[in-house]
């Protein structure tokens, strides 16, 4: 059931210019033509994209409205929400003081696709979208280097091609790889990113091709959603466990849209059994949790939400206040009020922190 | 609640020596197959025999393995640490089996084993039903024909399934448990099935193990989301060698998405927090503690509720050092609930202690 909600206005809270780190501007797949080769142009007019799940258009758990969106997030003008960026400014980054915002486009993009070249292509072509229609026309938003991920080789040419220019926030990965974060077949993505000084963003959901979850296909959307936060600790495991931190100690990653409450109890279940088992991960020199301290940085949305809302701080507290970024997700059905999201009890201090602080000493733009 | 107990141990494992200990307890055609095609073993990797979570160091015999009979468990768990009862749950490897036929008969020889080598052998030993979840009709099967022993206390499957245990097609195993007050016990463990991550084999054993909460998180999903508590409202679901802490954060967020989408299951028809906290228990060890008791005590108090939590000491696993198997934090107050009464309120066949 979806209710009108009213507007919120400006309060004085708009006064912190808010970075944003998650927001999805749409594009259509004609707005790609531009990048694209004619002959993959023509192979996605003939086959389409195939992206390890069964279906032609939708996905593989409905969703639990149109494209996942805002019931008010479409456009008065027409097109798809987030597609029309006076819109997107009307409603959301000038509504909400948005001092930076970060896209990270969910589709078109290719990622996940079958065929790594085809996934390449439209990398590419996601990437020169995002600075031309969008961060050309609005500086505002950053975008962030698509990459075809299954293939690590095409990946690095990808980083390459976008070291050194500042209107990339980060290297965007999709949560549901085909194989664990941490196996070496990622590395030199990671040492590609590490070189063009990029920290990586892991947005939940993509495609797999695996099981939703470890013991097997779930029925509903409400599973897969909440089955994300479980999917992505296993990467971060991953990520931890290989060694990838003592490989690449400038290393850093932005978890995005995947909650954050479940960060600390992982860091006390990995450090409790490497206590117990180092001898199998000798390379590891320190507890897991130092390194999940030290590496990881969590968005806000979606805000946890316990019953009683001290909980949750004590969980942000856990974490740490410098490793906290705030993230909308405009404009998703489970969108995050910048000004109603965090919990009311936090002090400036911490609130400012969240909402920008964090992120400006992560992002490097000029 | 009876004052006279100290302790009620929900989750101690009984080791099957070798494939030999089974063979008294085998239909004749699968004692023959067992010779025939030389299966030799059950054990999974999910335990590796040499692991040091598989096995304290001082409990191990010659062989290398620990609790292969009564004795060695019943000194530690109930003489040393004064379990007045302890349940059996046997993790020898009859779920991972394709042959529903097999399945089954390797089933009710290793239940009948349980029966013959432990319970008889201690009256202060109980067991949970291993079931043979290939096939839902032998499950209720062997439940049917085990629950006639009154010291059988609940029914045992593992964490990782084929597919999710709120199915439908397990439905008749929760009507056939909850008629006779039998919880649903799910065990770390899997059927190997799928990778034992969401996202594929991870190199190191300590990945596989971290990995069982994210199996944990799936089945009380599942369970919740299919309706499973809304049809069985007796049925009592015990999480066993699950960790503990990562729950509260879980069901924030599981309960936030519930308020989203609910119209997808409006058979959920309140919070999946308040309907886990009804239904769900879990075991404390391994409790998944933080190192600063100050914040084990935030993290019970996450929980919100005093009845949630099960003494186990997980023995022979080596979870814990020396005899602290009450992580240090937990509230003195909740001691007596932990050890006792909560087990005594969840096991309707330990009510008559």
């Amino acid at each position: 059931m979806n209710i009108e909600v009213r507007q919120p206005e400006r309060t004085a809270k708009a006064r912190v210019g808010i970075f944003d780190c998650d927001i999805h501007p749409k594009s259509a797949l004609e707005d790609l033509r531009p990048y694209l080769s004619n002959r993959w142009w023509d192979y996605l007019q003939t086959y389409g994209q195939r992206q390890r799940h069964g279906y032609v258009k939708g996905f593989p758990y409905p969703k639990s409205q149109p494209l996942a969106s805002r019931r008010d997030s479409w456009p008065p003008g027409g097109g798809l929400p987030a597609s029309d960026l006076n819109f997107m400014r009307e409603q959301h980054l000038d509504l909400y003081g948005i001092e930076w915002g970060i896209m990270n486009p969910l589709s078109p993009t290719g990622q996940g696709e079958q065929n790594d070249e085809l996934s390449a292509a439209m990398a590419f072509a996601a990437n020169e979208d995002q600075l031309e229609r969008w961060n050309r026309r609005e500086p505002r938003l950053k975008a962030s280097v698509v990459i075809p991920y299954e293939n690590a080789e095409l990946s690095v040419q990808e980083i390459r091609k976008r070291a050194g220019d500042r209107r990339f926030a980060h290297v965007l990965f999709l949560s549901r790889t085909s194989e664990l974060l941490g196996k070496r077949r990622y590395w030199p993505i990671f040492e590609a990113a590490v070189e063009a000084g990029l920290p990586i963003g892991v947005h939940v959901f993509g495609s797999s091709g695996r099981p939703m979850s470890n013991t097997g296909w779930p029925s509903f959307y409400i599973e897969e959603i909440t089955e994300h936060s479980a999917s992505l600790a296993a990467s971060v495991t991953s990520l931890i466990v290989e060694g990838v931190f003592e490989r690449y100690p400038e290393l850093k990653f932005v978890l995005i849209e995947a909650g954050f409450a479940w960060i600390p109890a992982l860091g006390w279940r990995l450090d409790q059994n490497w206590k117990r088992m180092k001898d199998e991960v000798p390379h590891l020199r320190r507890a897991p949790s130092e390194y999940l301290r030290e590496h990881f940085w969590v968005s806000t949305q979606p805000m946890e939400e316990p019953e009683e809302p001290d909980h949750v701080i004590d969980v942000m507290s856990w974490i740490g206040w410098d490793k906290i970024l705030f993230a909308s997700d405009y404009p998703h059905w489970d969108f995050d009020d910048p000004f109603l999201a965090l919990p009311p009890s936090l002090s400036e201090e911490r609130r400012n922190k969240i909402y920008s602080g964090n992120a400006k000493g992560l992002y490097r733009f000029d | 609640m009876n004052s006279a107990l100290n302790a009620i141990d929900c989750d101690v494992h009984p080791n099957v020596p070798d494939m030999k200990a089974l063979l008294p307890h085998l239909e004749e055609y699968w004692r023959a197959t067992v010779e025939e095609r030389g299966i030799n073993s059950l054990e999974t990797v999910a335990y590796p025999p040499g692991a040091p979570l598989t096995a304290r160091p001082q409990w191990r015999g010659k062989n290398g393995r620990a609790a292969t009979a009564v004795p060695e468990l019943t000194t530690q768990v109930c003489d040393r640490w004064h379990a007045d009862v302890a349940i059996l749950n046997c993790l020898y490897g009859v779920n991972l089996l394709f042959s529903e036929d097999m399945a089954a008969a390797f089933t009710r020889g290793l239940n009948d084993w349980v029966a013959r080598e432990w319970l008889d052998r201690d009256p202060r030993l109980r067991a949970s039903i291993v079931l043979p979840t290939q096939n839902t009709e032998y499950a209720v099967d062997e439940i049917e024909r085990c629950a006639k022993d009154r010291r059988f206390v609940q029914v045992l499957v593992l964490a990782m399934q084929e597919v999710p245990l709120g199915r439908r097609q397990f439905w008749p195993i929760y009507a056939a448990a909850e008629r006779h007050g039998l919880p649903l016990g799910i065990h770390a463990g899997s059927t190997f099935r799928h990778s034992t991550t969401s996202l594929g084999w991870p190199s190191y054993f300590i990945e596989d193990y971290a990995a069982q909460t994210q199996a944990f998180q799936s089945q009380v999903a599942s369970l919740v989301c299919e309706g499973v508590f809304a049809k069985f409202p007796g049925l009592k679901v015990v999480l066993l060698e699950s960790g503990v802490t990562w729950l509260p954060g879980f069901l924030w967020r599981f309960s936030k998405f519930w308020r989203g989408v609910r119209s997808e299951v409006p058979w959920v028809d309140r919070s999946p927090a308040e309907i886990v906290r009804d239904h769900v228990r879990l075991t404390i060890q391994p409790f998944d503690a933080p190192a600063d008791p100050d914040q084990v005590e935030r993290a019970i108090d996450h929980l919100r509720s005093d009845a949630i939590l099960l003494y186990a000491s997980d023995f022979p696993h080596w979870q814990f050092d020396g005899d602290q198997r009450m992580p240090a934090g937990i509230p003195a107050g909740l001691h007596r609930k932990i050890l006792v009464d909560n087990a005594l309120a969840t096991y309707d066949r330990l009510k008559s202690l």
